[in-house]
């Protein structure tokens, strides 16, 4: 008893073990949801949107529960902004690929040129790639937009 | 001017409720927006595409620059947010 | 489409969206908000349209009222008319 009161007095306003905790244990099971929602949105309703909006919100229940010294950490900053690039680069850089290989633009058949699969397997796994870019792009602006306006910029503390 | 107010918006609601005495029944399969491409789509998604959820094969494949600028309408959304508070540090 | 949940879940969301532009505290107004979001997800996912529901609860009753709590943060919670 006497150290759990030691301890309190020494953690900081709104910190709480139970909350740490139960954020801990979860926040691996909402990330492996929302990488299955991605992959798994060609035979059931979710997609993109929908997973890369499900991996903010993880990162944003560790922001939530700890403080923004462990989300960064957790996530960098870097990292985040190299991310959502990168996802909406992908998405754009398929549909001129295709393009490229002599297709028209955003016409995954023509992607059989580079690597033979069949051109509706092709339509298939495009889409799939597609689906990638949007949920890395969806998932590093919630991310940012979390960090920017709950801290008002400056990523130093927030709710 | 709060009552006009309210007198406006039930005048509107009002408008908008005698207008949808118009529309199709809903699930009616000989509606104006389910006889032209919905066919199309039900009958052909799968053999076409071969993805079983026809949600995102029309939203991936058929209507895919429709997803794309939803995602560059995001990506500006957290552009301006970031160029407008994110401060150095 | 059972009109009996129907009719139940439409008065939910006319009451709630009431609520939400006729309250003074702002908190409390973002919460009702992610009720009436909930509430026009269970709509959409009784209609057929699981999709949209999905979103609705990922991106409307999730990530945005969290994100106007947030901007609360930052301003007043009273609303001034």
């Amino acid at each position: 008893m006497k150290i759990l009161q030691e301890r309190i007095k020494h953690t900081k306003f709104g910190e709480s073990l139970i909350i740490e905790t139960a954020i801990r244990i979860m926040v691996p099971f909402i990330q492996l949801f929302g990488l299955y929602v991605i992959v798994h949105g060609h035979y059931s309703p979710g997609g993109g949107f929908q997973g890369g909006v499900i991996l903010g919100a993880s990162f944003i229940l560790i922001g939530l529960g700890y403080d923004f010294k462990t989300s960064l950490s957790r996530m960098q900053e870097k990292t985040n902004i190299i991310l959502g690039n990168l996802g909406a680069l992908l998405y754009t850089g398929v549909a001129i690929l295709c393009a490229l290989m002599g297709g028209l633009f955003l016409d995954y058949s023509a992607l059989d040129k580079l690597i033979p699969m069949g051109p509706i397997e092709w339509r298939s796994f495009g889409i799939f790639l597609v689906e990638v870019g949007v949920g890395l792009a969806v998932m590093s602006i919630m991310v940012s937009l979390f960090w920017d306006l709950c801290s008002g910029g400056d990523l130093d503390e927030g709710l | 001017m709060k009552a006009l107010a309210f007198v406006a918006t039930l005048v509107t609601g009002a408008i908008l409720l005698y207008g949808t005495m118009d529309f199709p029944a809903w699930g009616d399969p000989q509606a104006p927006a389910s006889v032209h491409l919905s066919t199309h789509y039900i009958e052909e998604a799968v053999a076409e595409t071969h993805v079983p959820n026809i949600v995102t094969a029309v939203l991936g494949d058929y209507r895919g620059y429709d997803t794309m600028f939803e995602t560059i309408v995001i990506y500006c959304a957290g552009l301006a947010v970031v160029s407008v508070l994110r401060r150095s540090r | 489409m059972i009109w009996g949940i129907d009719l139940l879940i439409l008065l939910l969301v006319v009451i709630c969206a009431i609520a939400t532009i006729t309250i003074k505290d702002l908190l409390s107004a973002t919460i009702i908000f992610g009720v009436y979001s909930f509430l026009m997800c269970l709509l959409w996912a009784e209609m057929g349209a699981v999709d949209v529901a999905f979103t609705e609860a990922t991106v409307g009753a999730g990530v945005s009222t969290i994100l106007f709590i947030g901007t609360i943060l930052h301003t007043s919670r009273r609303s001034k008319d």
